[in-house]
């Protein structure tokens, strides 16, 4: 049982922050610009796809590099020439270019790299078990994704609050007039922020890559339950979308875990459901199997109830 | 884009609006009568099917996205428990035999529409933009995840599947062949747009524009935007449970693809594409998009990527979609003045062309490369055979985009004045 | 204004009609079969390496003269992205394209839906009958309670398989504890029902220590339930996974290291046998199966050679799909005809010797075939590897066909 919880929080760490990396770059788009980016786990795919390519040519570790600076570019010029054209057109407009890129690029990829998964490995320096525990392994290169997603989040955290353009992106955040008045680019801001965000999403696609699959629906597989952890988390708050990102990992890896349906709780306290009702299959159904319906739940109550998220100071 | 929906009828017409409103339905009609003469074969029969669906759920999205201004990611909710409902209704209808008629069962998925748009409308409709987007994504992802678990009702990854020619035969017509299916669905069709056209017409309807151009205005007059905005949402909801109905007799089954994310982008692009701001336009984007996903798809493999682009560039440059394009001539065609426009626009259509087929040159080489490598490089283009592994072609591409891009960018400028100049000119004749 | 829309929409619409629907049928020259089977998605790269099988067949067909003298074969793909209302779409597409023949396999959820649609589309359209000839999709129900004139199945049906599995796994001693994962869908239910009631019949010592299904085609990272596998202190897992799913799962356990056998219907599909050669289970994963490559029989082998030259390695899998085209092919000569009834007629009941020399048999009752299994282990020391891991599939049991007969509930409406 020990094994078990102590195995379930490692792999809902891990996942919780890999969210992170995305999510941090998505909150800060979302709240600055008022762009709900859906391109954004686009932007986590091609980081998989380009660091793919690279580790194909060069190698994997150039790739880590190469590859997020480039969907970084790539995220500032779609920013600088297309969302800024767009942004006449108003807010749904915006929304609907970021909804159809997200479509694009999957066909990009499609059209590039085939349909078929990747055989995108594991480099081989990090291939090799970290630690066994109750002669259970783990992973080197999971331990890896761990370690360089929370050194991010540290970094992220001391760049917002402990430097000068940190303060220029914060106070953006909430007074864009204002900081353009004091004579800041405000666009050009802007297109920093979204370059970075889809830099922070593309080096999470090329950690990500080798461990997940790398396939052209993973963007659509993730991208869901980015926007949960954003909203969960509270716009415009990092530390907001880093619990999140860690709840919604924890939850979804802890509720395989667990065999329990509702019927189970409810019936040693005499309370039963008569067995072919139409909700039947919802009472018996075990919590591994409503996994992936919690973090849609949680999304909405949390829309409905607290707008704001958990740690957000505005409503969404 | 504003005042088109409301839109007039020029003063100095002399036949009441009255009179052509009704003749123009009966000519839609009779369109509708009259296309599986024309077009008999069964490939274009299941064509005609899909797109009377569409235009139902395109429409009934619109009411939403074009008419009260509320962006939704995920409108498939009441389109697939529409179907998985009917399909229900219908398991039922030929297990007790009931006498009830097949026509019937899409008041079932109205029904179901409604009153899942009363309970899910309550909780998402209390906010607009973005947050209502929000929640909506929520809600049809919560739903998708919810019809797996519960397979009692849904039937897990293999859908329901019943058979539609068990209901009650009224003049004979069992709903075996597809054409007695496709006037099901063409009658359906037919109605619905009359009933949607006609709320647009009523004060509710207005209101509902009052809420998308000036929530604020509008409270102020002494309406509620949320309930206008639950009003319609749960008409919407209606609606596209007709179109889910419709869809699941199509096809005999109700399954979960139906109630997904994936079917909601495609409605969203429908009528974004067709034009959210007009009443025709997700009827021109139905059309045209579910034309475009049959035929395209047999044409080349990377159709998917040609539509996202399409997309993408009415969004960038069309906002008011394929409508806004057509009734921006509408005032130049009534002044007689279209004929003007031929000059510039020819010169448009050399680069315009040279650009596309450059482009659809390069994505397809691209695909021949990469996806079909295993089966041939030749691209075949009728008279002219390309090998994708070859220089040449490449060269060929990029130059034709080149081209194209140069010229366009040249012309672009000079052929949007003289649209423009025509139309302001078209206009003050016109006395619009 | 909006009158001026609708007319202007109702000639768009007329004139984009025009253009789209009035596309010429293409002459009726070659004789069509439709392949319908996931091209995007989880179940992509088997949907993929099934294209490559049928392509390959039909071009050895058409090499050799075509059937019926002369008349050519040909292969159309569709993409039914692992849904069954897509695949009802994209099967209205190929029936109404000219095609007399579909085949499928991936899914027995929507081999479900198909068998379903091509038995009312035949009633409906008596001049338009098509065949589903099924390859892979191993729900029993589909030769049982749901057996159709117009379904034949040439992969042994789940039970069959599970019968000959568990019966290997009784002559294990070391088994002690069993976990069962699987899809949750009809054919991982149909898994995990036999399994627990057979084995129960046959060891009854043996415990069952879990029970799962997970979402199909949509878990990206199967850590979680590895966790939970070991956890349980299983020394054997049975899985009826497929495509990704199991490549997946197998990847995961050779990540946390778990020792367990597998006993599984597909590890030999893309990425099983590189994930068992990483994790170092030598012969400790078993599959079951009509053939592998490493099964005697000369014929196979040089089409297996050939067909790893064509398609870079990857190798052939599916001796049912080169039986299924040998034997549409002889039941069209023997009809003399594509139409659906007369080459049903000549399907059913047929004996015919296959590539390795064995015969199997299309039973008349319910349109299953029957045929010799084989009960594989992966590990080093034999003479064909997969996937370049030097490691191949070693035959530990055959199952001989008149062994795997099982009973059929199936009543079938004939066409009289």
């Amino acid at each position: 049982m020990l094994e078990l919880v102590v195995f379930s929080t490692l792999n809902g760490l891990q996942y919780g922050v890999l969210l992170f990396l995305l999510a941090s770059g998505l909150t800060l788009i979302f709240s600055m610009m008022g762009v709900l980016n859906f391109a954004h786990a686009s932007f986590y795919m091609l980081g998989a796809y380009l660091g793919y390519q690279i580790t194909r040519t060069i190698g994997y570790w150039p790739g880590l590099l190469i590859a997020p600076l480039a969907v970084g570019l790539l995220g500032a010029g779609v920013e600088r020439f297309c969302l800024r054209l767009v942004h006449r057109h108003g807010h749904v407009a915006e929304l609907l270019f970021t909804f159809g890129l997200a479509f694009v690029i999957e066909e990009v990829v499609v059209v590039l790299w085939g349909r078929v998964p990747l055989d995108y490995r594991v480099p081989a320096l990090l291939d090799f078990p970290a630690f066994t525990l109750w002669d259970t392994t783990y992973p080197a290169y999971k331990l890896f994704m761990l370690v360089i997603s929370v050194a991010i989040f540290v970094a992220l955290l001391l760049l917002l609050t402990r430097t000068r353009v940190g303060l220029i992106i914060q106070a953006s955040l909430t007074h864009p007039n204002m900081v353009a008045m004091l004579g800041h680019n405000v666009p050009r801001i802007f297109m920093m922020v979204f370059g970075a965000g889809a830099a922070l999403a593309g080096l999470a696609g090329a950690i990500a890559g080798p461990a997940l699959v790398t396939q052209p629906s993973m963007a659509a597989l993730l991208g869901p339950i980015l926007f949960v952890v954003v909203v969960f988390g509270g716009l415009g708050s990092l530390a907001g979308a880093f619990i999140a990102s860690l709840i919604i990992g924890l939850v979804q890896t802890f509720a395989i875990a667990v065999n329990v349906s509702l019927n189970d709780v409810f019936l040693p306290l005499g309370i039963s459901l008569p067995a072919p009702a139409v909700l039947g299959d919802l009472w018996n159904a075990t919590l591994a199997q409503l996994g992936p319906v919690i973090p849609y739940l949680l999304l909405v109550l949390m829309l409905v109830f607290r707008p704001t998220g958990l740690m957000g100071t505005r409503e969404t | 884009m504003t005042q088109s929906i409301a839109g007039t009828t020029p003063r100095h017409r002399t036949i009441s609006p009255l009179l052509a409103s009704v003749g123009i339905w009966l000519a839609a009609g009779l369109v509708m009568l009259l296309l599986p003469q024309v077009f008999s074969s069964g490939a274009s029969l299941t064509k005609l099917c899909l797109m009377g669906i569409m235009v139902i759920f395109a429409l009934a999205y619109n009411m939403l996205l074009g008419q009260t201004g509320m962006l939704s990611f995920g409108h498939a909710v009441y389109y697939g428990l529409g179907g998985f409902f009917a399909a229900h209704a219908m398991m039922i209808i030929s297990g007790e035999k009931l006498a009830v008629p097949l026509a019937a069962v899409p008041l079932v998925g109205a029904l179901t529409g409604l009153v899942f748009g009363v309970i899910f409308g309550a909780a998402s409709t209390r906010r607009a933009g973005t947050a209502f987007a929000m929640i909506s994504l929520g809600i049809v992802e919560l739903v998708a995840a919810l019809a797996l678990v519960m397979t009692g009702f849904f039937g897990g990854e293999q859908g329901v599947s019943f058979n539609r020619t068990k209901a009650l035969a009224l003049f004979g017509w069992k709903f075996g062949p597809q054409i007695q299916v496709y006037y099901l669905i063409a009658g359906w069709c037919f109605v619905s747009m009359i009933a949607m056209y006609f709320i647009t017409r009523t004060p509710f309807g207005r209101m509902c524009l009052a809420v998308r151009e000036n929530p604020e205005r509008a409270a102020f007059v002494g309406y509620s935007t949320q309930g206008i905005r639950f009003i319609a949402f749960c008409l919407s909801g209606a609606f596209a449970g007709i179109a889910g109905a419709l869809a699941a007799i199509n096809f005999e089954i109700a399954s979960n693809s139906m109630l997904g994310a994936q079917q909601s982008g495609t409605v969203l692009l429908m009528a974004y594409i067709g034009g959210a701001g007009h009443f025709a336009g997700p009827i021109v984007g139905a059309v045209l998009i579910t034309l475009l996903q049959s035929s395209l798809s047999d044409i080349t493999g990377a159709w998917q990527l040609y539509f996202g682009i399409m997309f993408i560039l009415v969004v960038m440059f069309v906002p008011g979609g394929l409508a806004g394009l057509i009734t921006l001539h509408g005032p130049i065609a009534r002044a007689g003045l279209l004929p003007r426009l031929a000059v510039p626009y020819a010169k448009a259509l050399v680069p315009g062309l040279l650009l596309v087929g450059g482009g659809a040159l390069i994505i397809e080489l691209t695909y021949k490369l990469t996806v079909e490598r295993a089966k041939t490089t030749v691209l075949n283009l009728g008279l002219l055979q390309l090998d994708a592994k070859t220089a040449l072609p490449w060269i060929a591409a990029v130059i034709l985009l080149a081209a194209g891009a140069w010229t366009l960018r040249r012309l672009g400028p000079g052929i949007a004045e003289a649209v423009a100049a025509t139309r302001a000119e078209a206009l003050a004749r016109v006395g619009a | 204004m909006i009158r001026m829309i609708a007319r202007r929409t109702v000639f768009g619409v007329a004139l984009a009609g025009l253009t789209a629907l009035a596309m010429p049928v293409r002459a009726q020259d070659t004789i069509k079969i439709a392949y319908i089977d996931p091209l995007s998605g989880g179940g992509a790269t088997v949907g993929e390496h099934g294209v490559h099988h049928f392509q390959f067949l039909v071009d050895k067909v058409n090499a050799a003269g075509g059937v019926l003298g002369g008349k050519k074969l040909e292969l159309i793909t569709y993409d039914n992205k692992s849904s069954p209302q897509e695949t009802l779409l994209q099967a209205q597409k190929a029936i109404d394209s000219g095609a007399k023949f579909i085949t499928q396999g991936n899914g027995s959820n929507v081999a479900l839906a198909l068998t379903d649609f091509v038995a009312k589309h035949n009633e409906r359209n008596p001049d338009k009958q098509v065949l589903f000839l099924n390859y892979a999709a191993v729900d029993p129900a589909l030769t049982n309670a749901k057996c159709n004139y117009w379904h034949f199945r040439w992969d042994a049906d789940a039970d069959i398989k599970m019968q000959a599995l568990t019966s290997f796994m009784k002559t294990r001693p070391e088994i002690k504890k069993v976990y069962v994962i699987g899809q949750d869908y009809s054919f991982g239910q149909a898994v995990r029902v036999s399994a627990r009631s057979m084995l129960k019949e046959k060891r009854p010592d043996i415990e069952f220590v879990g029970d799962e299904l997970h979402p199909v085609l949509k878990v990206t990272d199967f850590s979680p339930y590895i966790a939970k596998i070991k956890a349980s202190g299983a020394d054997s897992v049975i899985t009826g996974n497929w495509a990704q799913d199991l490549a997946l799962l197998l990847k995961a356990a050779a990540d946390a290291g778990l020792q367990a056998n597998w006993y599984t219907y597909y590890a030999g599909g893309a990425g099983g046998p590189t994930s068992v050669r990483q994790t170092g289970l030598e012969h400790r994963v078993f599959q079951i199966s009509e053939w592998h490559s490493n099964v005697e029989g000369a014929e196979m082998q040089n089409l297996n050679a050939d067909f790893r030259k064509k398609y870079s390695g990857s190798g052939w899998w599916y001796l049912r799909a080169k039986n299924e085209m040998d034997m549409l092919v002889k039941a069209i000569e023997q009809a003399k005809s594509v139409d659906a009834a007369k080459v049903a007629a000549a399907l059913e009941d047929m004996r015919f010797k296959d590539a390795i020399g064995a015969e199997v048999w299309m039973r008349k009752d319910d349109h299953q075939l029957f045929q010799d299994l084989y009960i594989s282990s992966f590990g080093p020391g034999v003479a064909v590897d997969e996937e370049g891991t030097g490691w191949g599939w070693k035959t530990v049991a055959k199952v001989d066909a008149k062994d795997t007969i099982t009973k059929t509930v199936c009543k079938m409406d004939r066409p009289s």
